[in-house]
């Protein structure tokens, strides 16, 4: 299940539906993490740009990798723009008992942040500006950089 | 012909190139002033699918991405 939705996520929807969706699958846990765009360095808002290929096959691995633990992953992620106090990124795992899903929802998240095509851009006094600093380089980058 | 293209970020539009490999594509794109600071922190891939190494051989109708430092969430 990975959801791409045009501009901020219906929270308590995603939620509720996911909740629903696995409620007779025999699942112990249940463990969303939600993230929303904060009020910092007075930006109004983030915006993010997705390349659908190569995350549709990133999130492939994941499903593979926790179907093998018994689990399931859930994602869902904005596109576009994404005011402050709104949301812009769910994670879930779901799995027959707790600590795999705690567990499996750290790793999805942290690879998530370093390896999904995703890009996110400040939106600053009317400015689309790329968050390079916040950024991080895909693993292999450089390859055809001249300090190779 | 390759295509290449920039994704996120990047401004700048799809190159179409007679190339075969990315060592080929790597000369093309270091002569190209607006791509100097980008080549260094790109991720490459090939048809959707990371590469790693510069030998990895380029056919008529591929189509490579340059993926810049990506942040999520």
């Amino acid at each position: 299940m990975l959801l791409i939705i045009d501009k901020a996520l219906d929270v308590p929807h995603i939620l509720k539906t996911w909740y629903q969706e696995e409620l007779h699958s025999n699942f112990g846990a249940y463990v969303p993490f939600v993230g929303t765009v904060r009020s910092e360095e007075g930006i109004d808002g983030l915006s993010f740009d997705i390349y659908n290929p190569i995350l549709l096959k990133w999130f492939a691995q994941w499903q593979q990798k926790a179907k093998k633990k018994g689990a399931v992953i859930k994602m869902a992620h904005s596109l576009g723009d994404v005011m402050i106090h709104e949301s812009s990124y769910i994670a879930a795992v779901f799995s027959p008992k707790r600590r795999v899903a705690l567990e499996l929802i750290d790793e999805f998240v942290e690879d998530f942040k370093a390896s999904a095509p995703i890009w996110k851009y400040d939106l600053k006094d009317g400015n689309r500006i790329y968050a390079l600093n916040r950024s991080k380089a895909i693993k292999g980058s450089g390859l055809l950089g001249d300090t190779q | 012909m390759v295509r290449v293209e920039f994704l996120g970020p990047i401004q700048k539009d799809t190159l179409e190139l007679e190339i075969i490999n990315l060592n080929e594509l790597a000369t093309v794109l270091q002569k190209d002033e607006e791509l100097t600071q980008w080549l260094n922190n790109c991720a490459v891939a090939v048809n959707d699918t990371l590469v790693s190494s510069l030998e990895t051989p380029l056919n008529d109708g591929d189509r490579v991405s340059l993926l810049p430092p990506v942040c999520g969430g």
